[in-house]
């Protein structure tokens, strides 16, 4: 912003209420940064190594790295839990998302009624959790749900235990969580779609380039940006799962089958009988792992827009 | 945004300076809220309110509850401000919940898990409650309310008994006796499924798991006794013992004849099956009976003990969890919380609630006991005669290690139950987490 011609200030130097301005716009929100954000995560690394029923905090006791052993060798639901977190990364990042990508790039094109499907396929995403995880109870219930219903085996008294039975559940969760993501990664491809120049597509198609060469070769490199937020919404999505398996397991911590990472550090944290250290040692495991997988995506795309 | 860059050049910087500076204001408050409600909080609030954290969210012991709040507040002229909490939500937070502002009183469960919080100092001792309510329990009953110190910090309102419950008209149709000892009664289901029902009720679906204990302690307490269940509660006593093998053998006879379906079905549906005759017993606790919609279900509905392992134990042991109330470490209104105690531990009181939720038996000895229903006076029978009363599992021992060790492992188990000795292996790799061994 250019000061006009008659400022008492020369440009480019700031007043005393500027800066006070300056400091409180930057100042507050590091202060609230620093207090909500790395405080408590730092606390949590240090609680790590201890071990504490989170009452009283003259009960803190130093244990170094036994948490972490005792995780990593004697704690049966972590193994499945990583395992769970790999199998829903893998799901997510293969089936939801590149349908909902497709679903995009169908929608995008002049077709009749394509606000309705775009509103329809987005409406999981604007549900409130708690009613996304009624319906889908609704749907997997054993003896009245719709699945068994239509399948047939509800009264025939062996109804299929889709969210009970532990080598299911995760599945049946896989497709409820799926059903919110492809409409949240449809929009987001649609917003990128809206912005992308038609002209690129013009061209491709006088290049002789057919429906599906002119999606591989030109759109999808030329949104590359859109697919860099999507890869990271998915890989976040997938290492911070919790909510819907949490709902749809009945709201009382992690059962067997349906163990997540996030879940045990509620498991060990939330409860009559806390353990807070046990439950923060976790929390590190898993900030760990997201760092890993984001960071190393960040670096290799840097590293190549660089180039 | 579109509105403001169409605004003049000369008004655009106060205005967003404004703009951004009450938005900071905002964000400040928010930041300092909630040091404003944890200081709002202190003692020496309104003395003319007490408050009520209550864990009775369902229909039945809501409307019992404001009964027994507004019998109190017509006797004292003191207000109660009843906050009510989902069951599973308010057991989920309760620590939190005692060390932030808790309500006055608060419902809670009788044993080791008052206990826990009593030794934590999250409760007050009510030892002068207890000089005025003292006369109206029995010993046992007492030694319940007590915690490690001997000190009282519990007010008992009720409890119920856990047992096999059954259609007496669906007995009598089919000519099914009742079973006394543990062949009669694999027998008996195995007879049920032959005419084509589901022989035990079952569902442990969502946040329903716990509905799974009440067969393990019952097949803990026939097969092994009493000492040896509570020794195994408290952590005191190995997973792999052959004694706990033994619980799960004799399960696995019976699961094949449990309801299919299980593990996504809610204790809810499972009753209801039981209701409409699709399911032929459940193992189940008296509140069964707030599933009860037809007054004429109610009187065809029957229970019989759990039925007999080991002659040397019987059948002397009964599952009967009590609910009752504490008081909050720094009760804001001391004084009236403890007129409301009083009263909560009164035959008065028992009498309301009773009058509204029938599912359950008033501990209190001289609670008026005339306008019992038939199931009510054979539960309150089935518990004078028990030499031993425990709690439940998950009020019988560390709440955390059920919830998140023993509840997982069962359920896994009945799922699949052919791996005994894994399961419980995988139990008893976590026991020296919760218990000092």
């Amino acid at each position: 912003m250019s000061s006009p011609p008659t400022a008492p200030h020369r440009p480019g130097r700031l007043g005393t209420g500027d800066r006070l301005f300056l400091t409180a716009v930057i100042g507050i929100p590091v202060l609230a940064l620093l207090v909500l954000v790395w405080l408590p995560a730092l606390a949590s690394v240090a609680l790590s190594f201890t071990s504490w029923d989170g009452i009283d905090l003259g009960d803190i006791h130093w244990t170094g790295l036994d948490n972490y052993h005792q995780i990593l060798t004697n704690y049966p639901p972590f193994w499945p839990a990583v395992r769970h977190n790999v199998i829903w990364l893998l799901f997510t990042a293969l089936l939801p998302t590149p349908f909902g990508i497709f679903l995009a790039y169908q929608l995008d094109k002049k077709i009749r009624f394509t606000r309705i499907y775009q509103t329809a396929i987005f409406l999981p995403m604007v549900l409130s959790l708690a009613v996304v995880g009624f319906i889908w109870e609704i749907i997997y219930n054993p003896d009245t749900g719709l699945l068994n219903s239509v399948l047939g085996t509800a009264g025939a008294g062996h109804p299929v235990d889709w969210l009970g039975d532990p080598d299911l559940n995760l599945w049946a969760v896989l497709v409820a969580s799926g059903w919110r993501h492809t409409g949240y990664i449809m929009i987001l491809y649609l917003a990128g779609l809206k912005g992308f120049d038609p002209a690129l597509k013009e061209a491709a198609a006088l290049d002789g380039a057919n429906g599906r060469q002119t999606f591989l070769r030109v759109v999808f490199q030329a949104l590359k940006p859109v697919n860099i937020i999507i890869l990271v919404v998915t890989v976040m999505e997938s290492l911070r799962a919790f909510d819907i398996v949490y709902v749809l397991g009945g709201g009382v911590g992690s059962k067997p089958g349906m163990e997540l990472l996030s879940l045990l550090i509620t498991d060990n944290i939330i409860g009559e009988s806390g353990h807070i250290g046990y439950g923060s040692a976790l929390a590190v495991v898993l900030l760990l792992v997201s760092l890993a997988a984001i960071g190393t995506f960040l670096v290799q795309t840097f590293r190549k827009e660089e180039q | 945004m579109t509105q403001q860059s169409r605004t003049s050049p000369a008004a655009r910087g106060p205005g967003r300076r404004t703009v951004v500076g009450s938005m900071l204001g905002v964000g400040a408050a928010a930041l300092a809220a909630p040091v404003l409600t944890a200081c709002g909080g202190g003692p020496g609030s309104d003395p003319k309110t007490v408050t009520f954290g209550s864990n009775g969210a369902d229909a039945t012991p809501k409307s019992a509850y404001a009964a027994l709040t507004s019998a109190f507040s017509k006797d004292s002229g003191l207000k109660v401000k009843t906050n009510t909490v989902d069951h599973d939500t308010f057991q989920k937070s309760i620590t939190s919940y005692l060390q932030g502002t808790p309500d006055d009183v608060f419902t809670w469960f009788a044993g080791y898990r008052m206990r826990h919080f009593a030794k934590k100092r999250l409760c007050s001792p009510i030892d002068d409650v207890w000089e005025t309510i003292g006369g109206g329990f029995s010993e046992a009953t007492k030694q319940l309310c007590r915690g490690e110190d001997g000190k009282y910090y519990f007010v008992p309102l009720y409890n119920y008994p856990w047992a096999v419950f059954y259609r007496r008209s669906l007995f009598r149709e089919r000519g099914y006796q009742v079973p006394r000892k543990w062949d009669e009664f694999v027998a008996l289901a195995k007879r049920m499924k032959r005419d084509g029902l589901s022989p035990i009720a079952s569902g442990y679906g969502g946040g329903d798991s716990w509905s799974v204990l009440g067969a393990f302690d019952y097949l803990n307490l026939r097969a092994n006794g009493y000492d040896f269940h509570m020794r195994l509660m408290h952590g005191q006593v190995s997973w792999t013992d052959r004694r706990a093998a033994r619980v799960l053998d004799l399960w696995r006879e019976l699961t094949p004849y449990y309801q299919s379906g299980a593990g996504g079905r809610s204790w809810q549906d499972a009753a209801q099956s039981l209701l409409d005759k699709k399911s032929g017993m459940a193992v189940i606790g008296l509140f069964v009976g707030q599933q009860i919609t037809d007054e004429k279900i109610r009187d065809d509905i029957d229970f019989f003990p759990f039925p007999e392992i080991d002659a040397a134990h019987g059948q002397d042991a009964v599952e009967a969890p009590t609910d009752g109330f504490m008081l909050s470490r720094r009760p804001r209104n001391a004084d009236g919380a403890r007129k409301f105690l009083e009263f909560l531990g009164s035959a008065r009181a028992e009498r309301q609630y009773m009058g509204v939720d029938p599912s359950n038996l008033a501990v209190h000895e001289k609670a008026d006991t005339s306008s019992y229903n038939a199931l009510q006076k054979k539960s309150a029978r089935l518990i004078a005669s028990a030499r031993h009363i425990s709690q439940f599992a998950d009020r019988d021992s560390d709440p955390g290690f059920v919830a998140t060790v023993l509840l997982p492992g069962l359920t896994q188990w009945l799922g699949h139950p052919d791996d005994g000795a894994g399961t419980l292996k995988r139990i008893e790799s976590q026991r020296a987490r919760f218990f000092t061994v």
